[in-house]
């Protein structure tokens, strides 16, 4: 798809659009519809739509395999240590009131930090799935 | 009006239910499965459940169909005719069916307020989240603070998918097979 102009300049206008709407999404997520999970698939879906116009070299220079694999483990790990950390400051394993001074606060910082965990794994994960599945493709790019 | 809109909907997801069954082209069958996904999404913002809508239709249409496409350039586009039809796979399918509709009239009704799902913790977490938890949106709340645990466990199931894959398919680059842009192409 590499020589069709229309493909690419579309591509280019509108993957920043998706990059913010996914960030919307992932710290819209308290107040309105959405959260990590949905904002990690949208982010994924903008480096997808560019890996399928622009080919998987380029989006693999965006995102090198190295990136995916350190922020798929960062994710988990975000998301447990937000465990761990109730439990240091007092409280029991996901417990987020005792995160902050106050209740609600502590809960707020709580459900950022897991959401950001979540979208995080979610975002490179799903890339790495994709990268894998779509480097079988000899049309694509080489394997990841 | 919603009931038309209900009907309307399920119909059509019935038809590209059916479609899919009968058609043998691969890539017809992903855009139809894609596109069935999408009806399931608006059925859900009918039934006002956004968040879950939001993740049929991200996952369900858009990443689903994208590896369904992924998978079909590596086989050919015509699935090839069986030339038989099994019996004992209708017979199957047509009494787990059967069963299946048999156990959904032990259900409560569509609506009832008095069904164990409403009466179990929903209240606790519709009256008393805003005073707990203190966010907006109750179904952030359920997920990321009461049911951290799940969600914690979802995360990983993510996770591990993503380590499967690159398990099984490999990891790592390998040296010598990146193939250089060609040549007058410029980079984005």
């Amino acid at each position: 798809m590499r020589e069709k102009p229309i493909l690419r300049v579309a591509t280019k206008l509108l993957v920043p659009f998706i990059l913010l709407f996914a960030l919307y999404v992932q710290f819209h997520g308290d107040f309105g519809p959405g959260g990590g999970f949905q904002a990690g698939v949208i982010f994924a879906s903008g480096f997808i739509l560019y890996a399928l116009v622009f080919g998987l070299d380029f989006a693999r220079d965006a995102l090198p395999a190295a990136v995916r694999r350190v922020g798929m483990s960062c994710g988990v790990l975000i998301y447990a240590g937000v465990g761990v950390a109730g439990m240091l400051t007092g409280g029991r394993y996901l417990d987020y009131s005792v995160l902050a001074a106050d209740r609600l606060a502590g809960q707020h910082i709580g459900i950022f930090l897991v959401e950001l965990g979540v979208g995080l794994c979610v975002f490179t994960a799903l890339t790495t799935i994709f990268f894998v599945f779509a480097g079988r493709n000899r049309d694509l790019g080489p394997g990841d | 009006m919603i009931e038309l809109i209900d009907v309307a909907l399920l119909c059509m997801m019935a038809v590209s239910a059916l479609a899919v069954l009968w058609l043998r082209n691969l890539f017809a069958v992903a855009m139809l499965a894609g596109s069935y996904s999408l009806m399931a999404a608006t059925l859900y913002v009918v039934l006002d459940a956004v968040d879950v809508a939001f993740t049929e239709a991200a996952v369900g249409a858009g990443i689903s169909t994208v590896l369904m496409l992924g998978a079909l350039t590596l086989v050919p586009h015509e699935e090839k005719p069986s030339g038989r039809h099994a019996l004992s796979g209708l017979v199957v399918t047509v009494g787990l069916g059967a069963l299946l509709i048999y156990a959904t009239l032990d259900m409560p009704s569509f609506g009832d307020a008095g069904a164990p799902v409403h009466r179990h913790v929903a209240n606790r977490y519709i009256e008393d989240s805003a005073a707990e938890v203190g966010l907006p949106n109750v179904v952030t709340s359920v997920l990321a603070s009461y049911r951290g645990y799940d969600t914690l466990g979802e995360t990983t199931v993510i996770f591990t998918a993503a380590i499967g894959v690159l398990a099984v398919l490999g990891w790592g680059g390998r040296p010598g097979r990146r193939r250089p842009p060609a040549d007058g192409e410029t980079r984005p």
